[in-house]
């Protein structure tokens, strides 16, 4: 089983880093770290805060960029291609370890090319800074969220991926990553409703990805410290919602007619 | 040992704005394959060849019905380690090269490490593709995609091989060369299902054959004895044309080239008609019993409204 699903994970760790779209984005990464150095040179004051923003955001936006996009062809592409008719018609290979492999596969080649941004990243804060400290581990902290993001908007993505088609699937990928990001206003908005409207809200407003809470960008780009019961509560959020999104895929998935 | 046992088999597929309609892609389907026969699947294009094999190998799920593969159920996913599956016009990962591709799905298909290399290269070198192991997909041809195509589907050395219009999209030396594979595989003992639409492959390479028409099994037998069902005409040649009228009143079809004449008449009338031919002083030169193709009793079948079992 393990053998399988790794192999899996590593053939479209393979098929994206072999993609020539993925190697862009890293380099446009960098020119935007590199922007972000110059804009921080001008600011005298702020030049860490912007640096940090820009530097954060760009490694933040590129990932989910490429997790949406590669991240609804992974069933429908091969759907549509049909190389999955050579790995699931005979092969022993189950329904939930393609999915599996594949999420595996998508975080895996999202997690290397948000390490690289990293480095890149890290080098400009250096440069900056003229030095690392332990002022800088919140950085690591605000990374290591973003990894979560992708974890979240992959499994997403791939959930529509197994009953929709690339555009669609897209549409709402994309869609779904804008309202998570706002949902902590959704539930404010919930908060201020009254009777039946406010239950409907609420319900909205737990039930779509909380982006917001995994955004610590701006308070670490302040200095502000991030509490570890924050770590705490958001690694078991997205292991959770990862967890359900992904369960609901294989459930499609297993009852899909590949036709 | 059967190595495919299919009862009553079906798929209904609801069509439609509302899915209200259904459309019966397959018809209750009966047959069964032994192990180590080269058994064809005919039938037209939209015939339901491929839906029946993917209701085989799991990728789309019966309506009613069941089926044994190599004695075990569909659904038994263990099986299809003994399975090999070539698809129709088939696609892969062609950010690979074929090693790649081939040690990928040998590690699917849990082939043991110690013999993954064996394997790849054995294939690799079946399909004549040894020397284009390292070249990228993209840069294949539709034939050698076809190579690559059974490559795979033999890497992990499986009892029954199933290929779905193996020979579409290939030139005559192709064609000649997956021909061959097929009996050389046969040879080894493994059971080869194969659908086509190319009747002249299945009648040199099959033991059997089954004629599927609009999702339905028109008939199933031997490849010698349903043409035998089809034809059963023999060829009179004699000298002598005062005969004709005679034997054209028996029903048979004359043709006169001077003195020679040749006639085409149900083997049962064979007797009367030479009788015939020596009261009006016919001079017999040959009789020779009509070959007739598999094209004649596919033809045939797939307008026939009841299916027909010859020694299934």
């Amino acid at each position: 089983m393990t053998g399988r699903l790794l192999a899996i994970a590593y053939n479209t760790f393979r098929e994206a880093v072999r993609d020539r779209v993925l190697y862009n984005l890293i380099l446009f990464a960098m020119l935007m770290v590199g922007a972000s150095l110059l804009v921080g040179q001008i600011s005298l004051e702020i030049n860490r805060i912007v640096l940090i923003n820009l530097g954060l955001t760009a490694i933040s936006l590129f990932g989910i960029v490429i997790a949406i996009l590669i991240g609804i062809g992974l069933v429908s592409k091969e759907i549509e291609k049909k190389t999955l008719y050579t790995v699931l018609a005979a092969r022993p290979v189950r329904r939930w370890e393609f999915i599996a492999g594949k999420f595996a596969g998508l975080v895996m080649t999202l997690t290397v090319n948000a390490l690289l941004m990293s480095v890149g990243f890290f080098a400009a804060v250096l440069y900056v800074s003229h030095g690392l400290g332990r002022v800088d581990l919140p950085l690591l902290t605000a990374i290591y969220f973003i990894l979560l993001e992708f974890v979240l908007i992959t499994a997403l993505a791939l959930l529509f991926s197994t009953f929709s088609t690339p555009i669609f699937s897209s549409i709402f990928a994309f869609a779904i990553f804008a309202v998570g990001t706002f949902s902590e206003d959704l539930r404010g908005f919930a908060q201020m409703a009254t009777g039946m409207t406010r239950w409907v809200m609420s319900g909205a407003a737990y039930l779509v990805p909380n982006f917001a809470a995994l955004n610590v960008i701006s308070r670490v780009a302040h200095d502000a410290p991030v509490e570890p019961r924050l770590i705490l509560l958001n690694t078991l959020y997205v292991v959770v919602y990862t967890g359900a999104v992904l369960t609901a895929s294989v459930w499609i998935f297993e009852r899909r007619n590949l036709k | 040992m059967i190595a495919i046992e299919i009862q009553g088999l079906e798929k209904s597929y609801k069509t439609g704005f509302f899915r209200n309609k259904l459309k019966q892609g397959l018809k209750p389907l009966t047959l069964t394959v032994t192990e180590g026969e080269v058994f064809g699947y005919l039938g037209p294009n939209g015939a339901g060849k491929t839906t029946t094999l993917k209701l085989l190998l799991g990728l789309v799920f019966p309506s009613g019905g069941s089926a044994k593969i190599l004695g075990r159920d569909l659904g038994d996913i263990d099986v299809k380690r003994q399975i090999g599956f070539l698809p129709e016009q088939p696609y892969f990962y062609d950010h690979l090269t074929p090693l790649e591709l081939l040690d990928y799905y040998a590690r699917l298909s849990g082939v043991e490490p110690r013999d993954r290399k064996r394997q790849i290269e054995k294939s690799l070198s079946r399909v004549g593709l040894t020397d284009s192991g390292k070249t990228q997909l993209r840069k294949f041809s539709k034939g050698m995609l076809q190579r690559v195509g059974i490559a795979q589907a033999i890497v992990h050395d499986p009892k029954l091989v199933l290929l779905d219009e193996p020979m579409s999209g290939l030139d005559p030396v192709g064609r000649r060369e997956v021909r061959d594979l097929v009996q050389e595989l046969n040879e080894e003992g493994k059971t080869i299902f194969f659908s086509t639409h190319i009747l002249s492959d299945a009648e040199t390479l099959c033991d059997r054959v089954a004629v599927l028409n609009k999702g339905e099994l028109k008939g199933v037998g031997v490849v010698a004895d349903l043409l035998r069902e089809v034809s059963g005409d023999v060829e009179v040649v004699w000298s002598g044309a005062q005969a004709i009228p005679v034997l054209s009143a028996l029903g048979a079809r004359c043709h006169a080239t001077g003195d020679v004449v040749r006639a085409v008449l149900p083997e049962r009338l064979l007797d009367t008609a030479v009788d015939a031919l020596r009261r009006n002083q016919g001079r017999l030169t040959s009789v020779t019993p009509v070959r007739a193709t598999l094209e004649d009793y596919f033809l045939a079948r797939i307008g026939d409204e009841n299916p027909k079992v010859v020694n299934a």
